[in-house]
């Protein structure tokens, strides 16, 4: 990897800046952040975007990558500290901006490990680096007689010793290391990569002081709540704002032009109240009196859609992978069968609604806000405003919940807007209904598949066939088959050895925004698989987990390349992080085990398994279910066994498996959008259900032992998570479930 | 001009009577972190408590908690320092982004003032009403009775 380049050189070009050191990553630019080291103020030894020393050896970590929750502002601060070999109380971590010269900011994909552990190691190496070398001079003895320990550089003679605050003037003065002399700790001398540090915001967020987009204030700053087109696309024919105005609290109305279809990232449009309070905002948007053309999507209805993408499921698509024959295999076959999977829109309502404050003064926009994707933001509200990106700043907050959805900086676009307008600082606050309503929805997807087995039972042909809007509507006008990426998501990637595969992709439109939702496509991708697999097995009379084991066949790395798919990775390198079939048995042999598989259990309860590689990593799923007379399933226990590499905190990455088991369950047996005249029916926590306590069962997360490279974390504990419950539903009852989520009614025996 | 009584402060607050307590804590007196979540009364996030009773602060308005005392997550830790639950929540790391966490720390406190040493299922059925999205349900679980056995 040479990802560190220095650009000393350039940032003195461009800003005639002494520090002399800046070390960049993938792009251009000078931090901002280190000008006061040109300026004179404070000395600051910055060899790079990431890190900063300063005289009295106090340490600021620049994170670049959102904290939604995953814990990775301090993950990623853990990997740099332990390079730069710190005393963690010294350091400081610092939000990032955002601003390219970081490197790519959008924390969605699970990658933020993936992508940066590498480069925020070799941040903090080259430090250290700097700091040692400074300690050498003085000394007069060669860098590698010295070694550093908890902020210190100890010599080779006692009493050498310098604490790194001491050696900031002499290093800030000494070339920033080639990238090819970094030299990085050996595993067995880390002190804070791999273990399970709490994270830096744990006081705060227990005192309530934490900060959240939706908390930030500005003096003078008013507060507006929007009243958005109903339906997608519907425009605006008038509105009577006369009893809004009288509204106690609100000063103004203000509408914003409603945007062309497809959105993209850019602001719905409506009109907007502006009040004293969130409240008055709120109180006096339901006065407005509002007149819409609902436009095409009026009649959008998923009673007929949902049945239509059922029915295209049915027919022949596009084909996106095919190895041997599989009509003639189907045709062979001793034994076929045929199943169809649903799973529904749905939508993300993390638990802070959408909520951005925006200043413009003198053509120049700050913003404070909770996104997933400040570099993005930039951009939406540069070209809302029609300014340029480098007039827009943007300020990242602690994000309550993002799963996606704060990867779409509508919401940002829309508070810059009206801060322009009004000549004020303004917060917007959505409502949950305006959160529900108005997101960007989890794709709605039906999945048709076929096997045939031979007379041993054994799979000698699979059919799967998937049906989506693509995400790419979202995004351009007339699109009508999914991505690629999107049929990398759970069924191209199928890692089982079977002779004859084929898989294909039918069309499906658009009707509302459709956005990524955790683990995206896996979600009804896993569901469909893993459903499959087990009803294979049943039909094969095989125990599940003998029989994935079977399915999966001798470990080999499975080349999609060579079979002619254009698979993506998730981004990644498949040398480095091949499709390894020996990583999905370990997973699903441990998660059997621990969970205590085929174990005696009283009468309708029963386990089950399911096991996905999705966003790099290897998760297997045993769900331990039981349904009672009237049809109630309750999950019991989930044992997720996980190989995602190396780990860089084994308590954050354990909590995200934690947390992936209950939105996975939420997805399963609760969480359900339809759609009636262009407008989703559910619109809070009243009617749009999710997973709590009371539904959740003890979760045991196990990581497999690893020095693979990292995989990502935050999303693929969800995509097992639906086969699982629903194969242990089957054990438990003999019915299968196949659609989302579980009707009792399907269960019930009395 | 409304009286309201808020972590043993007093505050006096233009607001209309009808106002949900959620936004005159955070719009009008500034304390942020009671947090808004649904606005029902579904979610739990901006529980706080009413003379030691948790309410809904999305639901109860300005008038009803007149005259009442009015405790915020701001107001939890005590003279002595944290509340046990907060120390508890620390020990097993509970929030993930800790939006609802508030919430959930107002609901538990009300929970074992009334009830020292919930059982499982009482621990569950008083946490029911609170939504967490990252699904700490385990932990916040598991904190509850380390916090519940530390007042023994």
């Amino acid at each position: 990897m040479d990802a560190i380049k220095n650009l000393s050189r350039r940032g003195m070009l461009r800003g005639g800046v002494a520090s002399g050191f800046v070390l960049g990553f993938h792009v251009a630019g000078y931090n901002p952040i280190f000008s006061a080291a040109a300026a004179g103020r404070d000395a600051i030894l910055a060899p790079n975007v990431y890190v900063a020393v300063n005289l009295s050896g106090r340490i600021s970590i620049t994170i670049h990558r959102s904290e939604m929750g995953t814990g990775i502002k301090t993950s990623l601060a853990q990997a740099l500290a332990d390079e730069l070999d710190a005393q963690w109380s010294d350091i400081e971590i610092i939000q990032a901006q955002g601003d390219e010269k970081y490197g790519d900011q959008n924390t969605d994909g699970s990658r933020s490990v993936t992508q940066f552990l590498l480069p925020l190691r070799r941040a903090g190496a080259a430090a250290r680096q700097m700091l040692v070398a400074a300690a050498a001079q003085r000394w007069k003895v060669l860098p590698a007689k010295c070694r550093t320990q908890a902020g210190v550089v100890i010599g080779p003679q006692a009493p050498q010793r310098l604490r790194y605050g001491e050696l900031v003037e002499a290093a800030m003065r000494l070339p920033v290391p080639a990238p090819e002399s970094l030299i990085l700790k050996p595993s067995k001398d880390w002190r804070y990569i791999g273990k399970p540090l709490p994270v830096v915001d744990l006081d705060d967020i227990v005192h309530g002081k934490a900060v959240y987009g939706i908390d930030f204030t500005l003096p003078g700053m008013k507060y507006a709540s929007i009243e958005r087109p109903p339906v997608y696309g519907a425009t605006l024919k008038s509105y009577d704002a006369k009893a809004a105005l009288a509204t106690p609290g609100v000063e103004r109305v203000v509408e914003i032009p409603v945007a062309s279809l497809p959105a993209g990232f850019r602001p719905l449009g409506g009109v907007a109240v502006i009040a004293s309070n969130t409240w008055a905002a709120e109180q006096g948007r339901q006065q407005l009196e509002m007149e819409w053309d609902e436009g095409p999507n009026g009649s959008f209805d998923t009673d007929a859609y949902y049945k239509e993408l059922v029915a295209t499921a049915g027919k022949p698509g596009r084909v996106m992978r095919h190895n041997g024959d599989v009509d003639a295999a189907l045709a062979g076959a001793a034994k076929r069968i045929s199943a169809d999977y649903f799973v529904p829109h749905l939508a993300h309502a993390m638990m802070e609604p959408e909520a951005a404050v925006a200043q413009v003064t003198n053509g120049a926009c700050e913003v404070w806000t909770a996104t997933q994707n400040p570099q993005q933001a930039r951009k939406t509200v540069a070209e809302a405003l029609g300014v340029d990106p480098a007039n827009v700043t943007i300020n990242v907050t602690l994000l309550g919940g993002g799963f996606g959805r704060k990867s779409k900086p509508d919401y940002v676009g829309e508070a810059a807007v009206l801060a322009n307008m009004i000549g004020a600082p303004v917060k917007v606050t959505w409502t949950r209904e305006d959160d529900i309503k108005h997101d960007y929805f989890h794709a709605a997807c039906a999945n048709h598949l076929e096997a045939g087995l031979d007379s041993d039972g054994k799979t000698v042909a699979w059919l799967h066939r998937s049906v989506f809007p693509s995400i790419a509507t979202t995004f351009k006008p007339d699109v009508t088959y999914g991505a690629q990426g999107e049929m990398d998501q759970g069924v191209v990637d199928l890692p089982y050895d079977i002779a004859n595969v084929r898989c294909e992709n039918g069309p499906a439109k658009a009707h509302i925004r459709i956005g990524w939702y955790r683990s995206v496509y896996n979600i009804p991708h896993g569901f469909a698989v893993g459903s499959f697999v087990d009803e294979l097995a049943a039909a094969a009379g095989k125990d599940p987990v003998a029989h994935i084991l079977e399915l999966l066949g001798e470990p080999r790395k499975v080349d999609l390349r060579a079979m002619g798919v254009n698979y993506g990775n998730y981004g990644a390198s498949l040398d480095d992080y091949p499709i390894d079939t020996a990583r999905h048995r370990a997973v699903v042999e441990l998660a059997a085990e621990r969970a205590g598989w085929g174990s005696k259990l009283p009468p309708r309860s029963g386990f089950g398994i399911a096991v996905h590689r999705s966003f790099l990593t290897y998760v297997a799923v045993v769900a331990r279910v039981a349904v009672d007379v009237r049809g109630n399933a309750s999950v019991q226990r989930i044992d997720m066994a996980v190989d995602c590499g190396q780990v860089l905190n084994p308590d954050r990455v354990t909590a995200q498996f934690e947390g992936a088991a209950v939105m996975g369950l939420g997805n399963t047996m609760f969480s359900s959008l339809t759609f009636k005249n262009g407008q989703a029916q559910q619109t809070n926590f009243g009617d749009y259900l999710v997973a709590r306590m009371d539904s959740t069962p003890e979760t045991r997360v196990h990581i497999v032992p690893s020095d693979a490279p990292p995989g990502g974390v935050g999303e693929p504990g969800v995509p097992p998570v639906s086969a699982a419950i629903c194969n242990a539903i089957y054990a438990a009852t003999g019915r299968r479930i196949r659609t989302l989520p579980v009707d009792p009614q399907e269960l019930a025996v009395m | 001009m409304l009286d309201l009584r808020v972590n043993d402060a007093a505050h006096q607050v233009d607001a209309p009577p009808e106002m949900p307590l959620v936004w005159v804590l955070r719009d009008l007196i500034g304390l942020r972190g009671t947090k808004f979540g649904c606005g029902i009364g579904a979610c739990g996030a901006c529980i706080v408590h009413l003379d030691g009773q948790a309410v809904r602060a999305c639901i109860t308005t300005a008038a009803e908690a007149h005259g009442k005392a009015i405790t915020t997550i701001e107001g939890l830790a005590g003279a002595h320092g944290d509340h046990s639950l907060q120390r508890a929540w620390k020990q097993v790391n509970a929030p993930q982004c800790g939006y609802c966490q508030p919430g959930q720390l107002m609901q538990a406190a009300a929970l074992l003032a009334q009830t020292p040493k919930p059982t499982d299922e009482q621990i569950t059925s008083a946490m029911a009403g609170n939504i967490c999205r990252c699904g700490a349900y385990q932990r916040i679980k598991a904190a509850i009775k380390i916090a519940a056995g530390e007042a023994e």
